[in-house]
Formats: C-alpha cells, sequence, structure tokens
C-alpha cells in the first residue's frame, strides 16, 4: 500500500499532523552526501551500536532455536550452529509440554487465533461505529463518554480485573474464549474510537452533509461513504489490535482455562515450568513461534505500524 | 443537521445513541463502576469471596506493614526512575541520530522498534536465556578469558533490577524514538536556519534551544511511559517471577497473586485501589496542564 493512499489528516492537532506527515515522508532535506567525516563516522557508529543491542537477542533466539542441546551445552550463546537442526522447532510446536497437555505450541497458536481475529473484529466494529457517532451524530453528552473512555485507558487494569471476573462469570463467559473476546473489546475501544474518531473528523463534513440530503441513514452513511474511504485507518487499526491481542498475557491468564490458554501464557509455562530438563533450543523455538505473528506484521506493515502507534501515542 | 445543537428529546437520534451504547457500557460500567467496587471491597475484610464486611484501613495497614509489598514499592520506583530517565535519553539520543539525514534510517528505525511489536513474555524469556549465568553473557566473557567474570543479575537480589531495565529498555525505548522522532521533523526549520547563522554548534542546538522546545513530546512520552511502568508485570513473570526471593516483586504482581493466587481478595483490592493513586497522581496534574493550556483529546 503506497503512502499516496493516505489523505493528510486536517483535523489532527496541527503540532502532531505536520510531524507524522513528515515522519512517514522521511527527511526532506538534501540527499545525504556520501563524504564521511568525523561526526558522520559517530553517528553511524552510535546508530550501529545501538543496532547491535536490538538484533542480538534476536540473533541468539535464532542461533540457539536451531542447535541441539549437546552444542548448546558447549558452545557459546552467540555463535550460528555448527549444525543445523529443526527438531527444537518441532518439538516446540508439537510435543512441548505444559502441566497435564503435551501437545505442544500449536494449541495456544490456535487459540490465539481463535481470540485474536473475533477480538480484532469486534473491537474494531464497536469502536469505529463509536467514532462515527462521536464526530457525525453527536448527542448530550457524547463527548463526556468519550473523555471517560480516554482516562479509563490509564487506568491499571489490576484495579478493574476482579469485578469483570464476576461479570463474565454472571454472564456464563468466564474461562471461555468468548469471555477474553469481550475483555479485548472493552480494554481495546479507548486507542481505537480515538484513532477512528480523529479520522472521520478530518473528513470533510460536506460528504456527510450531501449523503443526508440524498436520504441516506444513520448506518446507509457510514456503511457506504465512510467505511468505503477508511481503508487505510482500518488497516492501522487491525495492526494495532492484532499484535496488541496476540501479545497480551495478563487478561489470558485471568480470564481463561489451561484448555484455552493463548500463545503467550503457554509459552511462559513451558518456559518456567519448574519440573523436567530444560531445554534451551526447544524454549527459544517456542519464543520465537510466539513471536512471528507480530513481527510478521511488524515488519509488512512498516510505515504502518508505526503510524498506528503514533496515533496511540497521542492519546494523552 | 445532527451537527448543530443539542437534540431535544431522549429518542432524538436514537441510532447513534444505539450505537454508542457499547462505548457509554465500557465507560460507566467497566472504567468508573469496576473501579469503584475494587475501591469499596478494599475497605472491607474480602478473603475467597468478596464480602462487604468494612474493616477500616486495616487492610492498607497491613499492606504497608508487607515486606513484599515494601519491596514491590521500592523496585517500582527504582525501576520507574531508572526506566524513564533512560528511555527518555536514548529515545532523544537515537532521535537525534536518525534525524541527521543519514541513509537507511528506515532499517535503522526498523530495527530499533522491532522489540515493541513483540509481547512481554517473549521479551522476559529472550533476555533470561541471555543473562543465563551457564550460558549466556556471563559464560561468554569468562570463555574469553576474563574467568573471575562475574555478572548474574537474575541470581543477586541488588542487581535483578538491572536485568528488567536491559529487557524492559530493549522492548520499549523504540516507541519513544520514534515519537521524539516525529517530535524533531515537527520544529520549524528556520529554528535551525537561525541558530546556523549565529553560529551555534549542532549539539547546543539540541539540547539549548530544539530540547525545550520538545516539551509537549516529552511530556507525551513521560505520561506513556510512566503508564507502561505501573503495569510492569508480564515482564517480571517472565524473566525473573518476582526472585531470586522477593528481590524483584511488583505491585501489579502482588495484586494479582493476592486476588488469584493467595485468595486474599481484600489485599489484592487494597493493592490495586493504591496503583490507582499513583495513577491519578500522574494523570491529573497532566490533564490539568492539559485542559489549561488548550482543549482537545
Amino acid at each position: 500500500m503506497s503512502d499516496a493512499a493516505f489523505p493528510a489528516r486536517a483535523a489532527t492537532p496541527a503540532r502532531t499532523a505536520a510531524p507524522r506527515g513528515r515522519l512517514l515522508d522521511g527527511p526532506a532535506g538534501v540527499a545525504p552526501t556520501r563524504r564521511m567525516n568525523p561526526k558522520r563516522i559517530m553517528v553511524y557508529g552510535g546508530l550501529i551500536v545501538f543496532s547491535l543491542y536490538y538484533l542480538l537477542p534476536l540473533w541468539v533466539m535464532v542461533m540457539t532455536s536451531l542447535k541441539g542441546m549437546p552444542e548448546i551445552r558447549m558452545g557459546n550463546i552467540f555463535a550460528p550452529p555448527m549444525e543445523i537442526t529443526f527438531e527444537p522447532w518441532v518439538k516446540a510446536w508439537s510435543q512441548a509440554c505444559t502441566g497435564l497437555n503435551c501437545d505442544g505450541l500449536s494449541r495456544g497458536f490456535f487459540n490465539s487465533v481463535a481470540i485474536t481475529v473475533p477480538a480484532t473484529i469486534l473491537s474494531i466494529a464497536v469502536a469505529a461505529v463509536n467514532g462515527y457517532a462521536l464526530v457525525n451524530w453527536r448527542f448530550k453528552g457524547s463527548e463526556v463518554f468519550f473523555t471517560i473512555l480516554i482516562f479509563g485507558a490509564f487506568i491499571p487494569y489490576q484495579v478493574m480485573i476482579y469485578p469483570i471476573v464476576i461479570i463474565l462469570r454472571e454472564m456464563g463467559l468466564m474461562g471461555s474464549v468468548w469471555g477474553l473476546v469481550l475483555v479485548h473489546v472493552v480494554f481495546g475501544m479507548p486507542i481505537i474510537t480515538l484513532l477512528f474518531r480523529n479520522y472521520f473528523s478530518s473528513l470533510p463534513p460536506e460528504l456527510f452533509k450531501a449523503a443526508r440530503v440524498d436520504g441516506a441513514g444513520f448506518w446507509g452513511i457510514f456503511l457506504r461513504v465512510l467505511v468505503p474511504m477508511s481503508l487505510p485507518i482500518f488497516t492501522v487499526a487491525v495492526i494495532l489490535q492484532v499484535t496488541g491481542i496476540w501479545n497480551d498475557f495478563l487478561f489470558g491468564v485471568i480470564y481463561t482455562r489451561p484448555d484455552s490458554y493463548p500463545m503467550t501464557v503457554q509459552l511462559n509455562n513451558i518456559v518456567n515450568s519448574v519440573q523436567g530438563v530444560r531445554e534451551y533450543n526447544v524454549n527459544m523455538a517456542a519464543t520465537l513461534l510466539t513471536g512471528l505473528v507480530p513481527l510478521t506484521i511488524y515488519f509488512l506493515s512498516g510505515k504502518l505500524f508505526v503510524r498506528g502507534i503514533a496515533a496511540g501515542a497521542v492519546k494523552g | 443537521m445532527a451537527r448543530s445543537g443539542p437534540p431535544l428529546r431522549l429518542f432524538q437520534n436514537w441510532q447513534a445513541k444505539l450505537a454508542a451504547t457499547p462505548m457509554i457500557l465500557t465507560a460507566l460500567v467497566v472504567f468508573i463502576g469496576c473501579s469503584l467496587w475494587t475501591v469499596v471491597y478494599s475497605f472491607t475484610n474480602s478473603r475467597l469471596l468478596p464480602r462487604l464486611d468494612f474493616v477500616g484501613l486495616s487492610q492498607y495497614e497491613r499492606l504497608w506493614s508487607t515486606p513484599r509489598w515494601q519491596v514491590s514499592i521500592e523496585n517500582l520506583a527504582i525501576y520507574g526512575i531508572c526506566a524513564l530517565v533512560l528511555t527518555l535519553a536514548i529515545g532523544f539520543l537515537l532521535a537525534v541520530l536518525l534525524d541527521q539525514k543519514i541513509r537507511f534510517e528506515d532499517g535503522f528505525r526498523t530495527i530499533i522498534l522491532f522489540p515493541y511489536a513483540l509481547s512481554f513474555i517473549v521479551t522476559g524469556v529472550v533476555w533470561q536465556w541471555i543473562l543465563n549465568p551457564d550460558f549466556g553473557l556471563q559464560h561468554i566473557v569468562r570463555s574469553m578469558g576474563f574467568s573471575g567474570f562475574t555478572f548474574d543479575p537474575l541470581n543477586d537480589p541488588n542487581l535483578v533490577i538491572l536485568a528488567l531495565l536491559a529487557a524492559g529498555i530493549w522492548q520499549g525505548a523504540g516507541l519513544t524514538t520514534v515519537i521524539m522522532l516525529a517530535g524533531l521533523r515537527g520544529i520549524d526549520e528556520d529554528v535551525w536556519k537561525a541558530a546556523r547563522v549565529d553560529g551555534i554548534a549542532t549539539w547546543k542546538t539540541y539540547i539549548f534551544i530544539i530540547l525545550p522546545m520538545m516539551k509537549p513530546v516529552f511530556a507525551t512520552c513521560i505520561v506513556l511511559i510512566s503508564a507502561g511502568i505501573i503495569k510492569l508485570y508480564d515482564l517480571v513473570v517472565a524473566l525473573t517471577r518476582g526472585g531470586p526471593g522477593i528481590a524483584s516483586e511488583v505491585p501489579a504482581k502482588y495484586v494479582y497473586d493476592y486476588m488469584f493466587g493467595n485468595q486474599n481478595l481484600g489485599q489484592g483490592f487494597a493493592a490495586s485501589t493504591m496503583m490507582l493513586a499513583a495513577v491519578l497522581a500522574i494523570i491529573i496534574p497532566f490533564a490539568l496542564f492539559r485542559l489549561g493550556r488548550k482543549r482537545h483529546v
């Protein structure tokens, strides 16, 4: 998807709108020179040192996951494997034990998919409609509720987790995947609503008025006029929600049972289980498997991911 | 026109109200209702099940006399201050480096930000492996000939915070960098031109002119980082499980363990109420500051 697809977002405060646009376009100055002077060397040197700090853990993960246990015991965690083996990956996926289950991370993977897909779709659907109502169909008190919603994003989850257990139990959803989906919809609402509210208020109001004159109603305008022109912002929301929900640990461990644990909870149980011989290569393969989905999204989405978190950052 | 004027009746604009019901319920039932519920029950002696048997402040008295809570607060304070200062410093430094019209800017930014896409559990597990005393950093340095070298933060109560910091900053500094870079790019070119005309050195311009201009950006970063610090939980679970002993316990873990492990709900409620109070102490001044300047969210 090209950057040209994004219209400028006029409604975001000018101070933040300008840098976001510039960030996506890259630096606007003259092209970099080939000349190397001490200052440039320091700049690149600093960046390379930090890049090593960021990349080494990834390197160590990949290398360890491709080694056999004897080689790990003898060698150096930074060294590439002398003999590449994919056995740890197979074992992490289909045999690693958590408690009584020994069917590997695959169970957690499919649980995470079963949680992430509906939670992403529902939370975005709800938040998009919220944002639309907040911009185009204001009613008395709508801004008050929105302000509460935004401040709610800063309340530590620990304050709300237990009453939610009671609510879910009353609804018969405690321990089920759907209960967790509901929790993700609720806690994803502030940021995604903000995202859509800012986007919709940046669209020209004439669009809305023209559709009204043509006789379109609440849902007609939303589905036929706004949604088709909001694909970029939907993409940003999907990126934000998929990575956020996939990476969740706290809600997963509280609101699901062992057989429906998401991948992060299962990974923690595999790695930090006290009994048994520690198989570091299997642990690292399991870690990579768990990180694979968000990392893939990150590397594929590139600038859209940055845009998503930039939007999230402005929420303060 | 729906945009103009407040509706006269409850049923006017009913579709919008219906569509906003999830938001209204979330705001009122979860964010306000559940928080108040927890605050109220923190004054009771609930153990296995919540009971409205009020005991005044005794949960709080017990909380503050529990060594594990004291350690948790101390850890959070040390971790919080270090993480805040280091993240801001590294974030600003990296943003300045990235802003030097360099080659491969996208590449460097991708590298710096990728851990932010990972779960804290993944981050914790990786750093646990790198800091493993028998195979990780300590082992490598020793095998290079420094046989007396000792660096085992995961098993040293005095150093374990370092492990949390290394992992936490690895995961989170990229976000600060990206926000600061956006802030730097938002500074008017004329400022730079003026500084150049006056012959002010680049580094001086950054520290004495650009830095003060970035106050709002810093404020945003501080709020984001602080909110993350108070919620610190997953990373501790994955990296140290609170150990060695109780050396790396944090308040969020105290809450979880007392609510769901020790079946002592009252303590969990009191501890979580303290967390809420801490957040309010940060958010309210910030909100007043922002509202005072300009009304927008």
